[in-house]
């Protein structure tokens, strides 16, 4: 049927956007398969996914970016939770962070086009960190935006190789959402 | 140099743990000398842990990696282990037992293919949040990724349908990770726990002790169940009932889990409202009470889903808004505020949008809200009720059952579980399998106490019944234990009738035998404009198949036979069954079709005053004898 002004509505706005989630994980083998089979699972699609060791070493840390809205978003986050090795979960996509990407690029480049490659690197706080006669990788860190512009820069020269690993995020201040975690 | 044989990497340390466990495999190994003190190896720690948190019933079914288990239960008598004749059956009777009891329910299974044939149970479990604890085991250490004999990734399959689960390598684990395995199977929303154990695990000897509770939570922090609601929302519901004038409690399994049934009915009593229930919130209130309006949803009261649809507040406890219970969202409840009351908080705001979110147990949120409800004088909702009454009434007065269809000499359906319930004095528990029967047991079982009523809701899983009757029985030997199942589903686990033999296990199996798959006919016939498909069904000549497991059984195909053959069945000593031969078309009505909303069901006596049974009347037809024709 037609949706009239007394239906009632359905969960969630339908309105998508990207959501960084932060998940405090136990840093144990299988966690992030748990992780990676609930969100496949429960139709979550992962954009993408950093993880790594905190300073303590029985605990990991994820950042995933998920697109959808609100709603789904949520469900998304709680899903998470449910995981007995999910110790925090947070979307901080509204909240004041820091958010880096890494990447590296490696570009076809000529003794002619390489002054060019450095020069754009060094315009874009990136580096050059391999050099050689057929190609160049340039190392990136910055928002994913930054990264998206470089590597479109990049583009004209020939890209051969692309890594990214994914964002990485820290709330601005004093906050820590490792410390919020309850033991 | 001597060969090494065709060991890949021969002669690494990996390479020669390899050689040695399949050695072991091969050697039918014996862990101990049973004369003189043996050492306690991890077998006996995962009995004692069984025992140790209050289980006392293992289903199971041996194999090779397992055996070592098999080798100490002697040595454990208190643990009682029934050999069940297919895994599926197991993992179904822990989920019976558990169901039933409220005790976490134990199953067992080797590595490989008896592993996964406990999958189905373990997700019916998942899906109806049932405490039980998955045991299987799994090759030796180090041949663990080597697609060894019977090896196979079980705890990949398992991950998804799990509260949570286990990879056991060694036997000092295994009595904080049977611990832990039990508390998160029976806390916060239950759900089964599997744990896979190694066979160098249950070999290892060990000295590891038994944790405490606190040890297991302490360990936990990452699990942390929210019991109590938020008092401002609780308020908030207070005030929300106060000003209703049509509320309905929306009362699910939730409540049963918490035990809170008599909670739920002071809340009725006190803001005088009526309870409607889910399929898995069957029992949740005596449905002889004043308050007890009815089973909801897909198949549910005619009367029961209007109530809804014209509810003002609807409070949702411990249920989850599933598709079967509301239909079509936007059109379900339009007028209606909704509450909802459940200890997940992924439940909340997943099916519907709910205006007053509430996460916590049904128990503990009830008992912090009945001091601040109002009490409402039954004679301001004397409108409300006349209504709701005359709803009933009507609703009832038109189904077959109420209508007395059945008297024109057809066995129908309803009429054989009324008089099973009846005959039982409506105290029996009564499992059910998936399908037409699971309908007729959940509107006609007449429930009168809690967990009186087992039903695979979310899983809908066939071939439920009998074993999951079996659970019961044993968990509950005081009460009668009735499967009752469809010929379709009883056909899929009837092997567990040598089990109940074997075991004397006291089920009474009611075969509401129509020779058809009868929900797949009625889709056919309602849905799919009558193009029929695999919904005939043959079946064995049901007497000889019990005369030859050793088991009594009686044939009934006329209303009048119906009560004797129960007292009967009720009678014998030990397990018993009843051949119904049921009418052959009845449907079950009313009927929500898929996608719809609650307001449209399909309820045929209502829509044109006729009795929808032609056909249920005609000539019976015999799918095993090609002349009788299926009167297509």
């Amino acid at each position: 049927m037609t949706p009239t002004s007394t239906a009632r509505s359905l969960p969630g706005s339908g309105e998508e956007r990207r959501h960084l989630i932060v998940a405090i994980v136990n840093n144990k083998p299988g966690v992030l398969n748990r992780v990676a089979s609930l969100m496949r699972a429960r139709n979550f699609n992962i954009e993408s996914l950093a993880v790594s060791v905190t300073e303590r070493s029985d605990t990991s840390r994820m950042t995933l970016t998920i697109v959808g809205d609100e709603v789904h978003v949520e469900q998304a986050a709680k899903q998470l939770y449910k995981l007995i090795d999910v110790l925090k979960v947070q979307d901080v996509t509204d909240e004041s962070i820091v958010e880096h990407e890494f990447a590296l690029i490696k570009v076809r480049a000529t003794k002619r086009t390489r002054p060019e490659i450095v020069s754009v690197a060094e315009m874009h706080r990136s580096k050059v960190v391999d050099l050689g006669d057929e190609a160049v990788i340039v190392e990136a860190v910055g928002e994913p935006a930054e990264i998206d512009t470089l590597v479109e820069l990049l583009r004209e020269f020939g890209i051969k190789e692309l890594v990214r690993t994914g964002s990485v995020v820290m709330s601005r201040g004093s906050g820590s959402i490792e410390e919020q975690v309850k033991r | 140099m001597t060969q090494a044989g065709h060991v890949p990497g021969a002669g690494t340390p990996a390479a020669s743990a390899a050689e040695r466990a399949r050695r072991d495999m091969l050697r039918d190994a014996r862990v101990t000398a049973r004369d003189g003190v043996r050492p306690r190896i991890g077998a006996d720690a995962l009995c004692e842990a069984i025992l140790l948190q209050g289980s006392d019933t293992i289903w199971g079914y041996p194999g090779g990696v397992i055996l070592p288990l098999y080798d100490v239960l002697v040595d454990h008598p208190e643990l009682r282990h029934i050999l069940v004749r297919h895994e599926q059956a197991a993992s179904h009777a822990a989920d019976g037992y558990a169901r039933a009891s409220g005790n976490v329910g134990v199953c067992l299974g080797t590595s490989g293919p008896g592993a996964t044939n406990l999958v189905t149970g373990i997700g019916t479990a998942m899906l109806d949040s049932v405490p039980v604890v998955v045991i299987t085991g799994n090759v030796p250490n180090a041949l663990i990724g080597k697609d060894a004999f019977q090896e196979i990734d079980i705890t990949g399959i398992t991950l998804p349908m799990t509260k949570h689960n286990y990879l056991v390598r060694s036997a000092d684990e295994i009595p904080h990770v049977i611990a832990e395995a039990f508390h998160l199977a029976r806390s916060g929303r239950p759900g089964p726990v599997h744990v896979d154990i190694t066979k160098d695990a249950l070999m290892g000897e060990t000295k590891a002790t038994h944790p405490s509770t606190a040890e297991i939570e302490s360990g936990l922090p990452g699990y942390k169940p929210k019991l109590d609601g938020h008092p401002r929302q609780i308020k908030l519901l207070a005030e929300a009932i106060a000003g209703a004038k049509r509320p309905v409690i929306l009362a699910g399994h939730g409540v049963l889990i918490a035990g809170a049934e008599r909670e739920l009915l002071e809340l009725a009593r006190t803001a005088h409202i009526p309870i409607t229930w889910t399929l898995l919130g069957i029992g949740v209130i005596d449905e002889t009470d004043p308050l007890a309006y009815g089973y909801m949803g897909m198949h549910g009261w005619k009367h029961v889903n209007r109530a809804i649809q014209s509810a003002d507040l609807l409070i949702g406890i411990g249920m989850r808004f599933d598709d079967r219970v509301t239909g079509n969202v936007r059109t379900y409840a339009p007028k209606a505020k909704i509450v909802h009351i459940d200890i997940d908080p992924a439940e909340i705001g997943k099916n519907v949008v709910a205006d007053l979110p509430i996460v916590g147990d049904a128990k503990h949120v009830l008992d912090a809200l009945l001091p601040l409800v109002t009490k409402v004088d039954p004679a301001t909702r004397a409108d409300y009720f006349a209504e709701l009454a005359a709803w009933r009434t009507e609703s009832e007065g038109s189904s077959w059952h109420g209508s007395g269809g059945f008297r024109d000499g057809v066995l129908s359906a309803d009429f054989v579980v009324d008089r099973i319930a009846a005959g039982s004095n409506f105290d029996a528990n009564l499992t059910a399998d998936v399908g037409q029967n699971q309908m007729w047991v959940a509107r006609y079982g007449g429930f009168r106490r809690a967990n009186s009523h087992l039903s695979s809701g979310g899983l809908g899983t066939m071939g439920f019944a009998l074993p999951a009757a079996m659970g019961a029985a044993v968990a509950v030997p005081e009460k009668v234990s009735w499967a009752i199942a469809g010929d379709g589903g009883f056909q899929m686990t009837l092997q567990e009738l040598a089990t109940i033999v074997q075991e004397r296990i006291p089920v009474k199996i009611a075969l509401m035998d129509n020779k058809k798959l009868g929900m797949i006919r009625q889709w056919q016939e309602i849905v799919y404009g009558g193009n029929y498909h695999s919904e005939q069904l043959a079946g064995p000549d049901y007497l000889k198949l019990c005369e030859a497991y050793g088991l009594p059984a009686w044939k009934v195909s006329k209303p009048e036979e119906v009560d004797a053959a129960v007292a009967a069945a009720l009678a014998a000593d030990g397990p018993a069954l009843i051949w119904f031969e049921i009418a052959e078309r009845q449907n079950v009505y009313p009927m929500m079709p898929a996608g719809k909303g609650l307001s449209d069901l399909i309820d045929k006596w209502g829509d044109d005053g006729e009795d929808v049974t032609e056909g249920a009347t005609g000539p019976r037809v015999d799918p095993m004898d090609p002349t009788s024709g299926g009167a297509k």
